[in-house]
């Protein structure tokens, strides 16, 4: 078992990433783990950035991670994993959900969004375990936006066997039997539906 | 049995143990989630007061009348409150009274960081700090009983980063609250406070404090976890996690009670240790004590006195003062990203607010704003937000300038549940005072920025019963406004003639802004998208400067003007119709005439 696991969350509030952050410390936690999460949320309901720490370990003492310190970054919207750019380390795994939210600084002010370009350079530079995902497409496929964050942790699922808890046994069935308990029951195969399809997504490469 | 909780989760959980009977809160982040799920517990009674002074007061009575009483609020909620905690010191109760206080360093989402347990010394009552969400039940607890054992209040102070985070938390056994009834006390000597009898106790509050202080000496959550010699650390809060994660070896104190200070102890721990430090977020608080105890100690001369702290404040500022080796640094990535877009929080799209300030900013005239969702237009392109200082000061700011000779008209802005908060004393000054000012009370019928709580005006209580609903016209008239109005909060043209009518007296005037809230669950049945018919927009880009979110610059020039043409996010919008209002070249759609909503 790994000594601690560091998550940083992030993304645009509304996007789903108080659910699954609430997920990820749950599992932690199933998973034998002691687990501790913190959310800002201030003013996220007013489309503010969010951010939700998440950490795994035998002992965790402090909610927070300090910059320099996650282990894996898992970004709901591209500008908003820019901006955590700086928490990272060379071994982060970084999952980054290719969304734009443009926030208004760039509607109807001056300010530019930044190219895909800009945000692929920027993250090879920091690490080289960087993944993409289009969790708006494969949501809007099953016919449901509003589970693009469930399908990031069906992606996030598959790539955690495959690097960071390699040789580690965490079922599927785990991650499922918490998420299902948060989500409405008329929504539950839904959900199951969206956390495979974010695991294929990754599985496939 | 176990449960993940948050901090605020678990502080409700610990009052429903404790078998608090009247609890009373006014919303404000980091506290609102603490009464919300409280109320969710059987039997219990909660309530959305209409300010925490009221709160306190309300808590104060259940206590004068034998049942344990609790108000919730946030740091600067104490301010509103104070002269209620400051009474209810001096006299003490016949049944527990705790008040919680959610201090937020960094200001996530306040207006300043101010460190609440001066508060507990200022009172000369206790204050207790827990570290997590299993010490934030159990001192909920631990508070009924110092305050019922040393007959006073008890301060719990948390801070964001404990109310918002989340782990394990062991839960106990409600010790339910007795159903026998109480004579309410005739002691005028205790609880009437006149000079003659505050005379009397002043003494006794001066003496309690100093038994709590001898009690602090073996109080259990005051607690020595021994580690190497050669540094010690007395700490609080988080910012005990902070210190047991970057220090494993050192000797810690931590202290859950951090007023008053178990003096007997510090000093021990001092004279077992070779340097001593305080790691404590904020104030030097425990750091200046320990000065004025006449040892030497290290504090703000290493941590930060402002902000937040977290793993990576403490070990960098340690490096720099030698505590820790340069070893210890965690290097952090090479950057090269500049300048990103900065995302605000900003006036939702179809917020009924954006109206009011897209004219108030067309009339350029000074706009004293206060606490609520509606500040958020002080960002551009509204910008029409002046002065925001705390709940309520709007109004009183707006008479002032107006008496001084401002030369513009001021017109203050104010939201419903604001106005009931603190927002009615300041408009009977205007009336009484008489001034030109203008108040526009932007009449959402929720307290929007905390997430949707009932306020007087909803109709509804927090444990969802219904209730008067307190209409706000007839009160502004009763106060003596001659000049008052209601306006649909969509229609632009009547918020224009309005105001620009209400600008040129010389009289208060009010105007009441009346639209519910675009994210209320009944209004987002409502929605619908608008689109914009792209050969009619010929990218003047009016509709930008309304701020919505749902309204994109597209990809397409117009020929001549060579600008971009607007673009609507049918995922964003509600079809509140503002900006097919204001489109000179009716280039928006507007709602089918079957759905109702949106403007006229």
């Amino acid at each position: 078992m790994k000594e601690t696991i560091n998550f940083l969350l992030c993304g645009v509030g509304g996007q789903g990433t108080i659910l699954a952050s609430d997920v990820l410390v749950n599992v932690g936690l199933a998973a034998g783990y002691q687990a501790k999460q913190a959310e800002v949320h201030g003013m996220s309901q007013r489309g503010g950035s969010v951010t939700s720490h998440v950490r795994w370990g035998k002992v965790v003492y402090s909610p927070l991670i300090g910059a320099g310190e996650v282990d894996v970054l898992l970004a709901f919207e591209k500008l908003e994993a820019l901006r955590n750019l700086n928490f990272m380390h060379p071994e982060t795994l970084a999952l980054i959900n290719s969304h734009t939210i443009k926030p208004l600084t760039v509607i109807s002010g001056d300010q530019t969004y930044p190219s895909d370009e800009t945000l692929s350079k920027a993250f090879a530079r920091v690490t080289s375990q960087v993944e993409y995902i289009n969790g708006e497409e494969i949501a809007r496929s099953l016919g449901n936006l509003r589970v693009e964050n469930v399908v990031l942790l069906g992606a996030l699922s598959a790539l955690l066997e495959r690097s960071v808890l390699s040789g580690q046994e965490l079922m599927v069935e785990t991650w499922l039997k918490v998420i299902t308990e948060r989500v409405p029951p008329k929504h539950i195969k839904l959900n199951r539906k969206a956390f495979q399809a974010g695991r294929e997504a990754v599985q496939k490469r | 049995m176990i449960k993940m909780l948050s901090g605020n989760e678990a502080v409700a959980r610990g009052m429903w143990e404790a078998g608090v009977a009247v609890a009373s809160a006014y919303p404000g982040t980091p506290s609102t989630e603490i009464l919300e799920n409280y109320a969710l517990f059987p039997t219990v009674y909660a309530e959305w007061a209409s300010n925490e002074k009221v709160a306190v007061d309300v808590a104060v009575g259940a206590a004068y009348a034998g049942h344990r009483g609790m108000a919730v609020m946030k740091h600067v909620g104490l301010n509103v409150a104070a002269d209620s905690f400051m009474y209810v010191s001096m006299t003490g109760l016949e049944a527990g009274l705790v008040i919680v206080t959610a201090d937020d360093p960094a200001m996530h989402s306040s207006q300043n960081e101010q460190d609440n347990r001066t508060f507990a010394k200022f009172g000369r009552l206790p204050c207790l700090e827990p570290s997590d969400s299993q010490e934030a039940k159990d001192m909920v607890l631990t508070a009924f009983e110092l305050s019922e054992r040393f007959d006073t209040p008890v301060l719990l102070r948390l801070t964001t980063r404990i109310c918002h985070s989340t782990s394990s938390v062991e839960l106990g056994e409600r010790i339910a609250p007795s159903a026998e009834p109480k004579p309410f006390p005739r002691n005028p000597a205790k609880y009437v406070m006149v000079p003659g009898n505050a005379v009397k106790r002043h003494p006794v509050i001066e003496q309690r404090i100093h038994d709590i202080a001898a009690f602090a000496e073996t109080f259990p959550c005051n607690r020595l976890e021994p580690g190497g010699r050669s540094l010690g650390i007395i700490t609080c809060g988080v910012a005990f996690q902070y210190a047991r994660e970057v220090f494993p070896q050192a000797s810690i104190l931590r202290l859950g009670m951090t007023w008053p200070l178990p003096e007997k102890l510090i000093r021990k721990f001092a004279k077992s240790v070779k340097r001593l430090i305080v790691i404590e977020e904020l104030d030097p608080f425990i750091e200046e004590a320990v000065h004025l105890m006449g040892i030497v100690v290290e504090g703000k001369s290493i941590f930060p006195i402002t902000g937040e702290f977290d793993p990576r404040v403490v070990r960098e500022s340690a490096i720099r003062s030698g505590l820790l080796p340069e070893s210890a640094h965690i290097p952090l990535p090479d950057l090269e990203t500049g300048p990103l877009p900065g995302r605000p929080p900003v006036l939702c799209p179809g917020c009924p607010h954006r109206p009011t300030f897209y004219i108030l900013n067309k009339l350029n005239v000074p706009v004293n704003g206060d606490i609520g969702c509606y500040t958020l237009a002080l960002i551009p392109p509204l910008s029409a937000i002046h002065t925001c200082g705390c709940m309520g000061a709007g109004i009183g700011v707006a008479h002032g300038a107006a008496k001084a000779g401002s030369p513009e008209h001021h017109v203050a802005v104010i939201g419903d549940s604001t106005f009931f908060h603190s927002g009615i004393p300041a408009l009977v000054n205007v009336v009484y005072n008489h001034s030109p000012v203008t108040t526009v009370i932007l009449d959402n019928r929720i307290t929007g920025m905390t997430g949707h709580q009932d306020n007087p005006g909803t109709g509804r209580t927090l444990l969802r019963k219904k209730t008067v609903r307190i209409e706000l016209e007839p009160l502004v008239r009763s106060l003596g406004v001659q000049h008052v109005r209601i306006v649909p909060g969509f229609d632009v043209k009547a918020i224009e003639k309005a105001l620009k009518e209400y600008v040129k007296l010389d009289e208060p005037a009010v105007l009441i802004v009346e639209e519910p809230c675009t994210l209320l669950p009944d209004v987002r049945k409502r929605w619908v998208p608008l689109d914009v018919l792209a050969d009619k927009c010929n990218g003047c880009t009016l509709c930008f400067r309304i701020g919505c979110p749902a309204i994109l610059k597209s990809e397409e020039l117009d020929e001549k003007t060579q600008r971009p043409k607007a673009q609507i996010d049918t995922g964003m919008c509600t079809g509140c119709e503002v900006c097919a209002q204001i489109c000179p070249r009716k280039a928006i759609t507007f709602r089918p005439a079957d759905m109702e909503g949106g403007g006229s």
